[in-house]
């Protein structure tokens, strides 16, 4: 008892980054998603193709490889152009130092990752609203757009908050992940005070338990907001 | 004010359309009836371009619907449409469904919006529900809701598409008391209908559609009491 009342503030900073890390990447996901779900719902098959492709890269793949492909891959790929253009044609490289910060690769696999889900759910959550509020919108003179973005996507939008929910849920446990390439977010800070006490059991429960602590509140504010929004919604 | 010539619509394979002449005057009730899957709402749906028509012309008001180059918004504000599933926009309120084309197409104010949406409510007889939502009006109110936002954008012609086929049978008369209405001010109406009561009331014109095509037209008193085709015949005997 006493090691886990000790590691818990600890813990309890590694949790704070997890929060962090999985609020901006589900924020920028959400942006990336909504442009890639209305790709793949274009008239345009060139945006359909890019959406597509998009979506089927990043949920395809585990996140842990998209995690070293952006830390570890992207500044690889920087180094060796930029040798081949200085091998080649003398151009002297013009980043330093390729490595991205961290935090920065961190943030930036987990937000491609959650564009990818958000996307799709996006486009089911405009899919989901009768083929007739377009029409009534297009009768009224609105154009393509305008019916998007006064008619369909706010009922979208009250469709897609319980699955956009689960994906920050889902994501808030994924961030685990990020301790492979050293984020001190919560479950590496457990690896560390696990190698310096060597408390395992309590440690690891410290750890599950902060996690559950954080789904749990998070997917009861779900639910609240949910209960708000459901004025004026048949569905 | 309607002109239509030579209109043709398939969907893939299927030939829904075959050839439809009729030229629709301004002020005239037209009402289009006929068998299910005769062709009757993709006529309809055609006269806004819902549809895009196959083949054939379409003139509304002096512009021509089926030329490349017509901005079909701008068309499509002159004719309104009221649908059979109503299909209001259910996170607004009854005021906010009739004020936002005005306010997002024709970029009224807010207050020119406001005064006109409650004009029109008023018109509908549903001054009292402006701030309700549509989830708790019924299929009637909802209906009657649905054709004064469609007026609000200030068309020269309404197109009904089964406007009372939805409703329980206590809720047609007052759908189709707000269309007499309308027919008596002088609107240019055409009505896709099973109510047959209100086409040999209100019509100045029946149009009898099956298999795509115009079997026969006229006022309503020669349709119904005397045919001239069998299939109208045929096809009055069996719902009359």
């Amino acid at each position: 008892m006493d090691t886990i009342l000790y590691v818990t503030p600890l813990l309890i900073q590694g949790a704070g980054l997890t929060i962090i890390i999985t609020a901006t990447s589900v924020a920028i996901g959400c942006v990336l998603g909504l442009i890639a779900g209305l790709a793949r719902l274009s008239g345009n098959a060139v945006f359909r193709a890019l959406g597509t492709g998009y979506i089927d890269f990043f949920r395809g793949t585990p996140l842990l490889v998209q995690i070293f492909l952006v830390f570890f891959g992207i500044p690889g790929l920087i180094t060796e152009v930029q040798n081949w253009a200085m091998a080649s044609w003398g151009i002297e490289p013009l980043i330093k130092d390729p490595n991205l910060p961290i935090l920065w690769a961190a943030i930036t696999a987990c937000s491609l990752n959650s564009g990818a889900y958000i996307g799709e759910i996006f486009r089911a959550g405009v899919q989901s609203i009768e083929r007739g509020q377009m029409e009534a919108a297009r009768s009224l003179g609105m154009s393509h757009w305008q019916a998007m973005q006064y008619v369909i996507l706010p009922q979208a939008f009250k469709r897609i908050i319980p699955p956009l929910g689960n994906e920050f849920i889902a994501m808030l446990k994924d961030t685990a992940l990020l301790s492979a390439i050293g984020v001190e977010e919560l479950a590496r800070k457990g690896q560390l005070l696990n190698a310096d006490m060597f408390a395992p059991f309590e440690i690891w429960i410290s750890v599950a338990f902060l996690y559950l602590l954080m789904t749990l509140t998070f997917s009861r504010l779900v639910d609240a907001l949910e209960r708000r929004l459901r004025t004026g919604d048949r569905g | 004010m309607i002109e239509v010539k030579g209109l043709y619509k398939s969907f893939n394979e299927l030939e829904v359309l075959r050839g439809i002449d009729c030229h629709i005057a301004e002020g005239e009730v037209v009402c289009v009836i006929g068998p299910s899957g005769s062709g009757k709402s993709t006529f309809l749906r055609c006269l806004n371009l819902l549809e895009q028509p196959t083949s054939g012309e379409i003139i509304i008001d002096g512009v021509s619907l089926t030329d490349s180059k017509t901005n079909i918004n701008e068309v499509r504000q002159k004719t309104g449409m009221v649908f059979q599933l109503f299909y209001l926009f259910p996170h607004k309120t009854a005021l906010e469904n009739v004020m936002l084309a005005p306010m997002k197409v024709k970029k009224l104010s807010y207050s020119e919006a406001k005064s006109l949406g409650l004009s029109l409510l008023e018109k509908v007889g549903l001054t009292d529900k402006a701030h309700v939502y549509p989830e708790q009006l019924s299929g009637g109110q909802q209906q009657r809701v649905a054709i004064a936002r469609a007026l609000a954008m200030q068309p020269k012609v309404m197109l009904f598409d089964e406007p009372t086929s939805a409703l329980d049978p206590e809720m047609v008369g007052e759908v189709l008391a707000v269309m007499k209405d309308l027919a008596r001010e002088g609107m240019t109406m055409v009505v896709v209908t099973h109510e047959m009561g209100f086409a040999r009331e209100v019509a100045d014109r029946v149009i009898f559609l099956d298999d795509g095509r115009i079997v026969e037209e006229g006022p309503p008193q020669d349709i119904f009491t005397n045919p001239a085709q069998q299939r109208t015949r045929a096809f009055l005997s069996k719902i009359l």
